[in-house]
């Protein structure tokens, strides 16, 4: 790219937490900075370009038909779009939904629920267009995001580990909770990014980085279905912010005897 | 006088002192004395890992473990021993060859490219309580990085720098074969020291002159034959408990053999390819190395981090990724550790510590998956040639023709 690149970020159905890795790059940001040009951005700044952008991080999930809309406008608008974070990767949290009645959901909540147009599912945004790079997380890793921008300026592959949790755990020299505590704890499963923190802190992994490369959800789920835990337990630790990630949902589903995941 | 005498005597007596279990603290502060941090077990998060150890009371005194495939427990137990324990998820690789470390930086400047090797001097480490099985774990990686056409720097300083204290087993884990692969549980070479643990006093093998010179700091004696008598009572009790063990005849030939055995996809179905038994395992040195630039992209750091075979990325080349399911996976780790191991490194790549079986995720059991490849594969087993039954009919063969008899009733 012959001028610096510019960068927008998107935010769709989201906490915003991942976004807000890019601001707590501080250290980095300058640097940042000078190898791109922050064009749209609105948790930061109120001022916004048109695009079209060289590059877009796109945050959240389609959960409205007029979200299903705008990211077509988003990807028209980008040359290499990357989403980040759990929910637009994998739907997110709110993917729960697709397990549930939507109606149901609306008059629980919402006191006027005729005012609230949603679709019966979270989606991820890779459901409704090209996606050139996945960012995994909940939230994502700012040092990830920095890799990935780094990349995309100087036109090389981001370098995002697939492999399991427990390789992190295991440089790190954490004891296997797994094993030494039996913890249902889904890191062999769950792809690394977020530096094998829960298990130091003696709590089972919670699968916040999506599956891993080929996982073996179904093995894992069997075993500790047998040695240590219940389906009503498992099923909503696979069901949790990567929920509509395909392997946690095929897993679930089957192991899950009342499963009935909505259909969109 | 301890240390002459190991000179001139080393390989014609075998020299055995005994010593007051409190003289181990003396021992210990005379090796930080001579500048070493000394390692050895700690009880730490429900585990019995290896971390600083400063006196006996650091020391997991009254602790043993349990263990089983998939599975770690360690609890109080009715002793008052320090090393009646068996293996943790630690091992001594992690000193040795470490984790994580930077192999060179290179700088850019108006100048130019500046590259350097950083040289960090290896720390001086003692290790207290290696067991037999780790000290073959040990010389494994010795022929590994040192033996080869090309030697690791890391891995020799730190190799060159480290004081051995082995300590011989007096019981075993259910997880335990070193008795299949020969490696132990007697420590036979490769320490400086080798303890073992009486009631009221350790019985101390003289293994070099480093660590002659170490017991001389400390007050001991000429280990009695009783005494003698009742180290060698315990170190049997270690090779009574093992129960499991691994066939190795003619192993690495059953395994290159049978590398379509429908097994291996029957152990994909259960295997994670986590990584764990890797990890866990003293012998792999697998590692990646990856440039890793700041932003600006003037700033750059080669570094090395274990990795390994499981991993989808490690097989990745510029034509695509070699090993892209889980059973060549596990194959590829099975069949180096056990067969193609032999003909890199003249040795197994296995010592049977069984922390591999310990800390797998769901239970495999590389020895069970050995017998099972052993087994001829269901589908092409050959049956059973079955000799006819033996005549004990006498009567005349029937002259009438069964066809005919047939058509005759038909037609009637």
């Amino acid at each position: 790219m012959s001028h610096k690149p510019r960068l927008a970020v998107f935010k769709f159905a989201s906490c915003d937490g991942c976004q807000l890795q890019l601001l707590s790059c501080e250290d980095e940001l300058l640097s940042l900075a000078e190898s791109v040009e922050i064009v749209h951005f609105i948790e930061a700044s109120s001022h916004v370009e048109a695009g079209p952008y060289d590059i877009a991080l796109v945050e959240g999930s389609i959960t409205t038909a007029h979200d299903r809309q705008r990211i077509q406008v988003v990807r028209e608008q980008s040359q290499t779009l990357v989403t980040i974070g759990a929910c637009a990767t994998a739907g997110g949290i709110q993917a729960l939904k697709n397990w549930g009645d939507r109606a149901d959901y609306v008059r629980s909540v919402y006191a006027q629920p005729e005012y609230i147009q949603t679709l019966a599912t979270s989606t991820a945004i890779a459901d409704h267009v090209r996606v050139d790079f996945e960012l995994r997380g909940c939230p994502i890793n700012r040092f990830q995001l920095l890799e990935v921008l780094q990349a995309l300026v100087a036109g090389r592959k981001p370098r995002t580990p697939t492999h399991s949790v427990c390789l992190d755990c295991k440089r790190r020299g954490t004891v296997c909770i797994a094993i030494a505590r039996d913890a249902a704890c889904l890191g062999p499963i769950t792809q690394a990014g977020c530096g094998a923190i829960c298990p130091d802190f003696q709590r089972g992994c919670y699968g916040c980085f999506g599956p891993s490369a080929q996982p073996n959800c179904d093995s894992l789920a069997d075993w500790y279905v047998q040695d240590r835990t219940t389906h009503v337990q498992l099923v909503p630790l696979l069901r949790n912010f990567n929920a509509d990630a395909e392997a946690f949902k095929a897993t679930g589903d089957r192991i899950d005897p009342h499963s009935e995941p909505g259909t969109v | 006088m301890l240390a002459a005498s190991y000179a001139n005597h080393r390989n014609r007596i075998l020299m055995l002192r005994k010593f007051a279990k409190a003289e181990l603290n003396r021992l210990l502060a005379h090796l930080r004395s001579l500048g070493f941090t000394v390692l050895g077990p700690k009880l730490e998060d429900e585990a019995i890992v290896y971390g600083q150890v400063d006196s006996l009371a650091d020391l997991p005194r009254g602790y043993s473990d349990s263990q089983q495939p998939g599975k770690y427990r360690v609890s109080q137990a009715e002793h008052q021993f320090y090393f009646e324990f068996n293996l943790g998820p630690h091992s001594w690789k992690q000193f040795l060859f470490p984790p994580r470390v930077s192999l060179s930086t290179a700088q850019l400047d108006a100048t130019g490219w500046t590259f350097e090797t950083p040289h960090q001097p290896a720390p001086k480490l003692a290790f207290l309580g290696v067991r037999a099985c780790e000290l073959a774990a040990i010389a494994v990686q010795d022929r590994v990085f040192l033996h080869g056409p090309y030697v690791d720097p890391i891995y020799q300083a730190r190799r060159e720098a480290v004081l051995i204290i082995a300590v011989n087993c007096t019981v075993a884990a259910a997880t335990c074969f070193c008795t299949s692969m020969l490696t132990g549980p007697k420590c036979q070479a490769g320490f400086d020291l080798a303890l073992t643990e009486l009631d009221d006093c350790f019985v101390a093998e003289v293994g070099s002159q480093r660590g002659a010179e170490i017991l001389e700091a400390i007050t001991t004696e000429s280990a009695t034959p009783p005494e003698i008598e009742q180290a060698k009572v315990r170190e049997q009790g270690a090779v009574e408990q093992i129960q499991k063990s691994m066939d190795t005849t003619n192993i690495r030939n059953v395994l290159l053999d049978n590398l379509e055995h429908p097994h291996w996809d029957t152990v994909a179905e259960r295997c994670l390819s986590c990584t764990n038994c890797t990890m866990v395992c003293p012998t792999c040195f697998c590692s990646s190395v990856s440039e890793v630039a700041d932003l600006s992209g003037e700033h750059v750091q080669r570094i090395r981090q274990w990795d390994s075979c499981f991993n989808l990325d490690f097989s990745y080349t510029a034509s695509g990724t070699v090993r892209n399911d889980r059973r060549s996976r596990f194959r590829q780790w099975l069949t180096h550790k056990l067969a193609s191991w032999h003909d890199q490194f003249d040795s197994s790549g296995c010592v049977g510590c069984g922390r591999c079986i310990t800390w797998c995720p769901v239970g495999i059991d590389l020895t069970e998956e050995v017998a099972a490849l052993r087994e001829p594969p269901i589908s092409n087993r050959r049956l059973p040639v079955i000799e006819p039954p033996p005549t004990i009919c006498h009567l005349p063969r029937s002259p009438v023709d069964p066809h005919a008899a047939i058509s005759a009733e038909e037609t009637q």
